[in-house]
């Protein structure tokens, strides 16, 4: 079962004062998520990523199209009882504090009171909230308030999770923490959608991935694919500081560095590389291959004017 | 010393040197005003506008119009100015606003319609809001003595006095004093008694302490009247009798077999001119007196002083 | 009924317990019903007339400018600093969020009224050095008064809900100005004719009519209220709280969030 199902969801805003033109804020959207994957929701800022989560959550309507969350319409209030949402830079409730705020979304979640207590206390120790009695929430840190927000959107052992930047705010050590979290909520066989601008984190974490710019979706699938489509480089390195001739003319990138040179050439001329070595007579450190980053893609992708009509891969 | 602590120095002595010049502006401001007009600019003289603008509260709006009607009397009446022009738009807000605040209509008998200084001088307008009154609460037989007690007091039109007295008396709770008002005023109008009466009732009715010295006075001045009466028709005896005047009270009061010297209610004996007139002693020290006055007399202007007055 | 209404209702009343502005508001409100016995002592003839004016007019007015400082930002505070969003992602609905926030309002007024109206009574033991039966019709008045409260709420949430806070203020207090002039507003409907009489009509019986739930000055004079009135009134107060939350419920069952 598909865990999400985005069918045709698509998002027009009228802005302006007086005479409003519309703007495309998500054009018509086709995405699935399977069930117990990590899906990273890729794209630059404003480029529908938030707009599309918060059409998800029902926060916003969209102009067009429909949905269909852990097989129940994306409208369904009961279905919300499974899912958790982190939004982008979150803000609670000041006047209370981290327990009590728990306390009330497990109340609106559905927990059974006798629960209550018990997961709340859990939870806060999972996100390395501890120490915090009676402290309100208007005396939290940035990185704070967002392990509270990862509290909230798990609290309730949902099945699906969305996280809407789940970094922001967090200190390096931070970010661990939550990546290895996200691992965590894997293994317990959740679904995990997040949505992004940070490719490391992505690349280190996502099965699959859906990349989104200006409303469009420009590509969907899994990191390796996707990475793999663009042509790969290897890298030869050798000892001396002599380059043959043959080598530059296959095109590649020389650099020499004390007495090592490494080469960057196209992987299809691998071959060719090493019996230029060989001819003469040069002898061969390593042969390393080099896969294009996501972010190299990613680049890639956006300065592409073409549509890729997201299908699933 | 550092940039904090001059910008400190600097600001304090600016707070200190701008309060002082506001209130040296204000206190000079104060005296070349003109004071007068600004008591009078803060009363607003409409009072459906103040209905409109009380937003439903309508009850503490007349209290306050209430208080502040009593501190204006009590304040002109202290300071010897003698006009009220803003007593009647005063009263006619308060009862517009609170058509059951009752006090407000017996102060208003009491001081819209004698003339100044001991009133307002507008008895027509004591008889609009006394009717008002009698408009809005139909079976209060107390609005009733107050509009009987402006017709005999200033109007002195004693029948119509009569009536409403009469009318009053047929109300639910009516104090027995109404009917027997009622017969008075019918039959003896012009008399002491009748006035010893009214009075009297009004003193005992009223808790109201400005209504109870005007009372008490009117009271006094009828005991000197009535002092004053009785001598002189004593002296006239006497004369018919004797063919000249006493040469003294005493000895008028031995030959006409009085039970003591009187005395006014002060406790100063009455004076006899060589004239035969009859005077009180200190005509200064009694209000509305119409009798026992020197030749000549004339009442000060200025209303007496009122010590025991709260402000 | 869920019980989210009322954990919803809960933490709206904990949220206006802690907003420490109440505290003032009270405090004031209190110390106006003390003055109330030293007015009294100025004009003599009435005093329990003073403090019981003044006592619940206090009451009143301090309720109304509570319900609206509050009730304005009930919604557009929560969508404009987006604590909103972890809320509506829960299986909340959007109405059951308006009725709970109305709930948890009114609550709290009502709670506030209580120990408002313990201060009125105290002054008005100081003054008149006993309790008298007709001294009950007060707490017919400030029963009058929460109804008062209700219809302030459920306009104040109306507009927050689709109104910036000062925006909803000024809406909402211009309707309590025009609200006690209500029944001269449907008089003077009468008058008008053609057009003007339709939107002055539409306008006169729209606005909510806080002239009859005005009983201050009656129960001052000790007056008792017809048991109809008072059904009537009750009446009139529920449905016109209906109608402004059923409003607000419609608004915001539409509305995108930024």
């Amino acid at each position: 079962m598909a865990a999400i199902e985005i069918l045709g969801l698509e998002k027009t805003y009228m802005v302006g004062f007086w005479r409003k033109r519309p703007k495309r804020a998500l054009q018509p959207l086709h995405l699935t998520v399977e069930a117990g994957e990590i899906f990273g929701f890729l794209g630059p800022n404003g480029a529908g990523k938030t707009t599309t989560l918060k059409i998800l959550m029902g926060l916003v309507f969209p102009t067009a199209g429909t949905a269909r969350i852990l097989d129940h319409e994306w409208t369904d209030p009961e279905v919300k009882a499974q899912i958790g949402f982190l939004p982008e830079q979150p803000y609670f409730y000041d006047y209370l504090t981290a327990p009590e705020l728990l306390e009330y979304y497990a109340q609106l979640s559905g927990v059974p009171g006798k629960e209550r207590k018990r997961r709340v206390e859990e939870v806060l120790q999972r996100v390395g909230l501890t120490d915090i009695k009676g402290v309100q929430l208007r005396k939290f840190s940035k990185g704070m308030l967002q392990r509270t927000g990862i509290a909230q959107a798990i609290l309730h052992n949902p099945k699906l999770v969305f996280f809407d930047e789940p970094m922001s705010g967090l200190d390096p050590l931070g970010r661990r923490e939550v990546r290895d979290l996200m691992e965590q909520l894997k293994q317990e066989g959740k679904t995990v959608f997040f949505s992004t601008h940070i490719l490391s984190d992505a690349e280190a974490l996502c099965d699959r991935v859906a990349i989104i710019h200006k409303g469009e979706l420009r590509s969907v699938g899994a990191v390796a694919d996707l990475t793999s489509t663009v042509q790969g480089k290897v890298e030869v390195m050798w000892h001396g500081t002599r380059i043959p001739a043959s080598m530059k003319a296959l095109g590649a990138e020389c650099h020499v560095t004390g007495d090592t040179v490494r080469a960057v050439l196209p992987e299809n001329q691998q071959d060719a590389a090493i019996d230029s070595l060989r001819l003469e007579r040069i002898r061969l450190i390593a042969i390393t291959p080099l896969r294009t980053s996501l972010e190299a893609y990613f680049v890639e992708k956006l300065q592409h004017s073409q549509t890729t009509a997201g299908k699933i891969s | 010393m550092t940039a904090t602590e001059r910008t400190t120095m600097i600001a304090s002595g600016c707070v200190a040197i701008s309060m002082v010049a506001c209130v040296f502006l204000l206190r000079h401001m104060d005296q070349i005003g003109p004071q007068a007009t600004m008591e009078d600019a803060l009363y607003i003289n409409s009072p459906k506008m103040i209905k409109r603008a009380s937003l439903g509260f309508d009850g503490v709006m007349a209290c306050i119009y209430w208080t502040r009607t009593v501190q204006y009397f009590g304040h002109r009446h202290f300071n010897a100015e003698h006009t009220y022009n803003e007593l009647a738009p005063l009263l006619e807000i308060t009862t517009a606003l609170d058509p059951q605040l009752f006090p407000a209509y017996q102060f208003g008998a009491s001081f819209l319609a004698p003339a100044p200084p001991n009133g307002a001088g507008e008895p027509d307008r004591a008889i609009q809001l006394m009717e008002y009154g009698i408009k809005n609460n139909p079976n209060n037989w107390q609005l009733y003595y107050d509009l009987g007690f402006v017709y005999y007091t200033e109007v002195k039109d004693y029948k119509k006095a009569s009536e409403i007295f009469a009318q009053g008396s047929k109300l639910p709770n009516a104090h027995p004093v109404m009917k027997v008002l009622a017969a008075q005023m019918a039959e003896h109008a012009g008399e002491f008694s009748t006035a010893r009466l009214l009075w009297s009732a009004t003193y005992d009715s009223s808790r109201d302490p400005d209504i109870r010295k005007s009372a008490l006075d009117h009271l006094r001045a009828i005991r000197v009247d009535e002092d004053v009466t009785a001598l002189q028709t004593a002296v006239t005896r006497f004369g018919k009798r004797t063919g000249r005047l006493p040469s003294s009270l005493a000895e008028l009061a031995a030959a006409e077999h009085l039970p003591r010297i009187p005395a006014d209610p002060d406790g100063h004996a009455y004076r006899l001119t060589p004239e035969g007139h009859v005077e009180v002693e200190n005509p200064n020290d009694f209000k509305f007196l119409t009798k026992g006055m020197p030749a000549g007399y004339k009442a000060p202007a200025l209303p007496e002083f009122h010590a025991e007055h709260t402000h | 009924m869920s019980p989210r209404l009322i954990y919803i209702a809960s933490n709206t009343f904990r949220e206006a317990v802690r907003d420490r502005v109440l505290y003032n508001l009270i405090a004031f409100a209190l110390l106006l019903s003390g003055a109330a016995i030293f007015v009294g002592q100025i004009s003599i003839q009435i005093e329990r007339l003073v403090v019981v004016n003044l006592g619940l007019t206090a009451v009143s007015l301090f309720g109304i400018v509570i319900a609206i400082f509050i009730g304005i930002g009930l919604v557009s505070k929560e969508i404009e600093k987006r604590t909103l969003y972890t809320v509506l992602s829960r299986p909340v609905r959007r109405w059951e969020f308006i009725v709970g926030k109305f709930l948890g309002l009114a609550g709290t007024l009502v709670v506030n009224t209580f120990f408002m109206a313990i201060g009125v009574f105290a002054a008005l033991l100081y003054v008149a050095h006993k309790f008298s039966a007709p001294d009950a019709l007060i707490l017919v008045a400030l029963y009058f008064i929460i109804l008062e409260f209700l219809i302030i709420c459920s306009l104040a949430l109306f507009f927050s809900s689709f109104s910036s806070p000062l925006l909803s203020a000024v809406f909402a207090f211009s309707l309590f100005v025009i609200g006690s002039f209500a029944d001269d507003l449907r008089g003077f409907a009468t008058l008008t004719h053609g057009v003007t009489r339709w939107f002055a009509t539409g306008a006169a019986y729209l606005v909510p009519n806080f002239s009859a739930l005005n009983v201050i000055s009656a129960v001052a004079h000790q007056q008792p209220l017809a048991s109809r009135l008072i059904l009537q009134n009750s009446l009139y107060a529920l449905f016109y709280t209906a109608m402004a939350l059923s409003s607000a419920v419609l608004i915001f069952e539409r509305r995108n969030l930024k």
